[in-house]
């Protein structure tokens, strides 16, 4: 048990889905050839004027309601100077002392315990452009088409305590975002970007230790290597009897360690100030009540309710709303299967979840389609199946064999169900293996195992187990 | 010709007695002949100005009426005009040719107006004398010793000297309507987001406004009519319902109510200034206007709150000049630090640089609140007061400027001697009010003296009402610079 | 207040403008004959009042989202010190 606590909060920017970018009518759409998307207002020519996007504000607006936050009625954008090449007009534009979403709250769970992580604030930005440092004969190129595109930074409290917390929390909102479609969450495109403040302190201190600020994280992999390294790093630093001192630090895959980009010393006075091109913006409640009826159930309503409504544990239904993607295809299959909501939930976290793992595919990619996979699940439920032929038929379905019915009457895996034509067999084995019968009788439970199997054998394991367990019961006794 | 106005020009060209080319091309020999003598343009372009004349004449000829097709105007070289070198007076833009028009430039265009060129300025409209201009200072037509006044003296001195019959202009602490009191001419800041500020460089976004500058208020009116309304591309700009802005200029002024601060007829008013506003003052009498006397406490906070507000925005505004997409780069840099440095050094002129520097230190850390949020709050204050005084009055009557036009030089040297220049216009601007420059006199050694009206918001047409029945009974504004007739 | 030859340098830093000894020390005095007549605000006592940041009181409008710019890159970049395909190009930004 180490002496240390470590101490973690997340600056999480996700970029919006809009069309248009926050203040311009240019495309956000990603991957278009260099500034082909950076208009007069994204490239800042002299003279012209930002105008903020209401499908921007209608997004922060969602995600407020959707962590319980408080919505700003009033809120301001504020200018964040500073010099670089991939910001066209000396400043960010970016919300300060007043954002538009506030306070609010998410949970997690870590090893089935569930803890409440606090958000501070999430406010709108806009999104600088790109610098490639590929040579360009000593020079930096610039691509100015992702700046303007709209950014919500969501701030957390300093409310986790290891690098799994951390990840568990990212996830949750990134599962959140994606969820109520505010953000697409690709991050490899930089959609959702980390920052993580790590510091690390005494157990049982009060204060908090000084931290420092890894920037850039886009993946929750990075993010768990990054933190746990840095960890390492300050609590080595402490005992080897030297300070830390506040700084942002990059983390860097290939060696996983984290190195200095700035010190404190360095840090930027950004002389904020509030933008006299964008007036306040005033949010009425008309919108806000919209906003609110658009949303759909929740990752965590979704959970509870199929807990309660289908007898689902709270594992499975945890593993159901992991992404709207399992959710959505659990319903499907279940208003196609209009019925045992467990079976479904089981083959979907087993047999489907594992087959959609190995391909590195999703929910929305899965080759069997709800309907169908409800299709395989009737004939479980009546029987037609035994569990055994089910996991045969869905590997020719996963094949692309075809629906569950066409695939049994092809192979001809239905169960028997003449009773007549089992007894037979039942009887020739029993005749065929007397010495079995003997060591039953002579009380050997073993002997009974051995003649089921070779019931189900001479069946080619079409036989109903349970039916041949009965039968030999019943003649053995007989 | 040459002292026709806009009606008057309008008229001659529907009469066929001149096509837009030919009237294009009196003005462009004036400019051609006099402007070394000014340097009231920075650019012109003969070629494109008569491409433009032409199709107006098109217009003209398909029958055709707006009220301004076909008249030249001079334009401020602040506002982008696509395919046009706009310079904003810096060398930081000396070779920039915008790739878009400004709405004000649209506007005008729509309308069918000829572009006679762009007119100098101070750079990047900070100063009150032309002296900070790139392409050299302006020279006042009355006299060319005295500077023209600042920021927009190219438009004034070009509408004086007829150059040009009218010109566009900005204002953002006076730089419409001290250059106009300091030229003889009539110039109007209208109420703030009015005009769009859409492609009109920016200097300080919250005072910024555009405005007409031409020899009468008439004029000024119908240059309104072009000039203002909503725009969606900039978010300052009022959506407000059409205006026609001569609509009042008939009205008689019986029973106006002028207040007259007692703030802008204390010290530091010259003598020959303040016989000439009194002798205006008599003169509304006679046409029926009583006067008040209102108090406008907070004015002389105005100039500091105005050195703060101004050059904070300016600093943000200004840092998109970084040698990067468009503009001035320095020819040899060892690295990005030594290039931003170096171009914005070599790009910006000395009054550019101090007004950058006050901003960036008035909203660096620590000094913030003692310094901007200080003076926004004071700007509320001077707001309040005007609120109060239109409570008393319809209109606000006072000088434009201290003293008529100062010789080169006088006071460049010495900063706050030419802030203070600007004392009884920057209130107007952190109101947000309109005001209005007309010519009243003139000084013993013949430089014309600007009377200062100021309406409350929106009271534009009421200011254009008040100025026109003015001039119906004075000539001052009818008067020429003896060399350039 | 009086600026230092080191806040001037600071500033001069803070807005990317290289300013020699020289220029600094006129700088300086000039700043501070400004600043000695924008501290006149420091008597005011503006207790309670709400800052101004704008001309007139109104809300934000707000842009429908709507692409409505084309690509005029050949237009804006015909115009840039410096570009290779595509990219504006300036000295290479160490991060």
């Amino acid at each position: 048990m180490s002496k240390w606590e470590t101490v973690i909060g997340l600056e999480v920017h996700t970029q919006l889905t809009t069309q248009s970018k926050i203040f311009s009518g240019s495309s956000t759409a990603f991957g278009a050839a260099p500034n082909t998307q950076a208009s007069a207002v994204d490239i800042a020519l002299p003279g012209v004027l930002p105008v903020l996007n209401k499908g921007a504000i209608e997004r922060a607006i969602k995600f407020g309601l959707a962590i319980g936050a408080t919505i700003n009625r009033v809120n301001v954008f504020d200018r964040k100077n500073y010099f670089y090449p991939d910001l066209p007009k000396g400043y960010q534009i970016s919300q300060l002392a007043r954002p538009i979403v506030e306070h609010g709250s998410l949970n997690i769970q870590v090893d089935g315990v569930e803890k409440t992580i606090r958000l501070t604030r999430a406010h709108l930005e806009e999104d600088a452009g790109k610098s490639l440092h590929e040579d360009f004969h000593g020079m930096t190129g610039i691509d100015l088409n992702r700046a303007g595109t709209p950014l919500l930074e969501i701030v957390s409290e300093p409310d986790m305590r290891s690098a799994r917390e951390a990840v568990a929390y990212a996830k949750a909102l990134h599962n959140l975002v994606t969820w109520i479609g505010i953000c697409d969450g690709n991050m490899q495109e930089g959609s959702f970007r980390v920052d993580a403040n790590v510091s690390v302190r005494p157990v049982g201190q009060q204060e908090f230790g000084t931290r420092r600020e890894i920037k850039n994280l886009n993946s929750f992999r990075f993010l768990e290597q990054a933190i746990d390294y840095e960890v390492r790093w300050q609590i080595e630093q402490i005992e080897d009897g030297h300070k830390i001192q506040q700084a942002t630090v990059l983390f860097d895959p290939d060696t996983g360690e984290t190195r200095m980009m700035r010190s404190k010393e360095e840090a930027h006075d950004y002389r904020y100030f509030p933008d006299p091109d964008l007036l306040p913006v005033k949010l009425d409640e008309e919108l806000i009540e919209r906003m609110r009826a658009e949303l759909p159930e929740l990752p965590q309503q979704k959970e509870a309710r199929y807990q309660q409504e289908y007898g689902l544990s709270a594992y499975d239904a945890g593993l159901l709303t992991q992404s709207l993607a399992h959710a959505n295809y659990f319903e499907a299959a279940l208003r196609a299967l209009s019925a045992d909501a467990k079976l479904a939930a089981n083959w979907m976290n087993g047999e489907l979840a594992s087959a959609l793992n190995k391909a590195e595919l999703d929910f929305t990619q899965s080759p069997i389609s709800p309907e169908s996979l409800a299709g395989l699940l009737k004939r479980i439920a009546d029987n037609t199946l035994s569990n055994k032929l089910a996991r045969e038929v869905f590997a020719a379905m996963w094949a692309g064999e075809g629906e569950a019915d066409a695939i049994i009457e092809a192979k001809g895996l239905k169960q028997m169900s003449d009773t007549g034509e089992i007894e037979r067999i039942v009887d020739e084995v029993l005749a065929a293996n007397q010495k079995s019968v003997e060591e039953f009788r002579a009380g050997k439970d073993k002997a009974f195992n051995a003649l089921v199997g070779q019931v189900m054998k001479a069946t080619r394991g079409k036989a109903n187990p349970a039916q041949v367990n009965e039968l030999l019961k019943r003649k053995l006794a007989g | 010709m040459i002292k026709h106005s806009l009606k008057q020009l309008a008229a001659a060209l529907a009469a066929k007695q001149l096509s837009s080319a030919e009237l294009a091309t009196l003005f462009l020999d004036r400019i051609e002949q006099l402007n070394p003598r000014l340097n009231a343009f920075i650019t012109v372009d003969r070629e494109k100005s008569l491409a433009e004349a032409k199709a107006a004449d098109a217009r003209l000829a398909a029958g055709e009426t707006a009220p301004l097709l076909g008249i030249p105007v001079a334009h401020k070289d602040i506002f982008c005009a696509d395919g046009w070198r706009t310079t904003c007076g810096s060398k930081m833009l000396a070779n920039f040719v915008a790739p878009y028009d400004a709405t004000v430039i649209a506007r005008f265009k729509a309308a069918g107006t000829v572009s006679l060129g762009k007119t100098n300025m101070d750079e990047f409209a900070m100063g009150s004398s032309n002296e900070t201009s790139f392409f050299g200072a302006v020279k006042n037509p009355w006299d060319e010793a005295a500077v023209p006044g600042g920021s927009s003296g190219g438009s004034a001195a070009a509408v004086a000297g007829r150059l040009a019959p009218a010109a566009t202009g900005t204002d953002t602490g006076g730089s419409i309507r001290q250059p106009a009191a300091l030229c003889g001419i009539s110039g109007l800041k209208p109420t703030y987001g009015v005009c769009s500020r859409y492609g009109m460089i920016a200097f300080a976004s919250s005072l910024d406004q555009a405005g007409p500058m031409a020899p009468s208020a008439e004029d000024c009116a119908l240059l309104m009519n072009v000039m203002a309304g909503f725009d969606e591309r900039d978010s300052t700009s009022l959506p407000r319902e059409k205006e026609d802005y001569t609509r009042d200029l008939d009205q008689p002024l019986a029973g106006l109510k002028i207040g007259l601060p007692r703030e802008f007829f204390a010290d530091g008013l010259s003598a020959e200034v303040a016989q000439a506003v009194e002798a205006a003052i008599a003169e509304y009498k006679k046409l029926g206007a009583q006067t008040v006397e209102v108090s406008l406490p907070n004015m002389g906070l105005s100039v500091p709150v105005y050195y703060v507000l101004a050059p904070a925005e300016a600093s943000s505004n200004l840092s998109r000049f970084d040698g990067v997409r468009y503009g001035h780069r320095t020819s040899d840099y060892k690295d990005l630090l030594d290039m931003y440095e170096k171009t914005r050094a070599e790009g910006f002129g000395a009054e550019v640089k101090r007004r950058i520097m006050i901003g960036a230190y008035v909203l660096s850390h620590g000094y913030y609140d003692a310094y901007y949020l200080q003076a926004q709050r004071i700007r509320r204050l001077i707001a309040a007061d005007f609120a109060t005084a239109f409570k008393q009055c319809d209109v606000i009557l006072g000088p434009t400027a201290p003293t008529p036009a100062f010789d080169f030089g006088e006071k460049a040297a010495d900063p706050v001697a030419m802030y203070l220049s600007d004392i009884y216009t920057i209130a107007v601007n952190l109101a947000g009010l309109p005001g209005m420059s007309i010519p009243c006199g003139f000084s013993d050694n013949g430089r014309p003296i600007g009377l200062q009206l100021i309406g409350d918001l929106f009271a534009e047409a009421k200011l254009l009402n008040v100025a026109h029945q003015y001039q119906l009974n004075t000539d001052w504004h009818t008067r020429m610079p003896e060399g350039l007739k | 207040m009086s600026l230092s030859l080191q806040d001037i340098q600071h500033i001069a830093r803070l807005a990317r403008i290289r300013v020699d000894d020289a220029e600094a020390e006129t700088a300086r005095g000039q700043l501070n004959s400004i600043f000695g007549l924008i501290e006149q605000m420091q008597a005011v006592d503006t207790a309670g009042i709400e800052p101004m940041a704008h001309a007139l009181d109104m809300a934000q409008r707000l842009r429908e989202d709507r692409v409505s710019e084309s690509d005029q890159r050949d237009k804006f970049q015909a115009i840039a010190p410096a570009v290779e395909n595509g990219l504006y190009l300036v000295p290479k930004v160490i991060e």
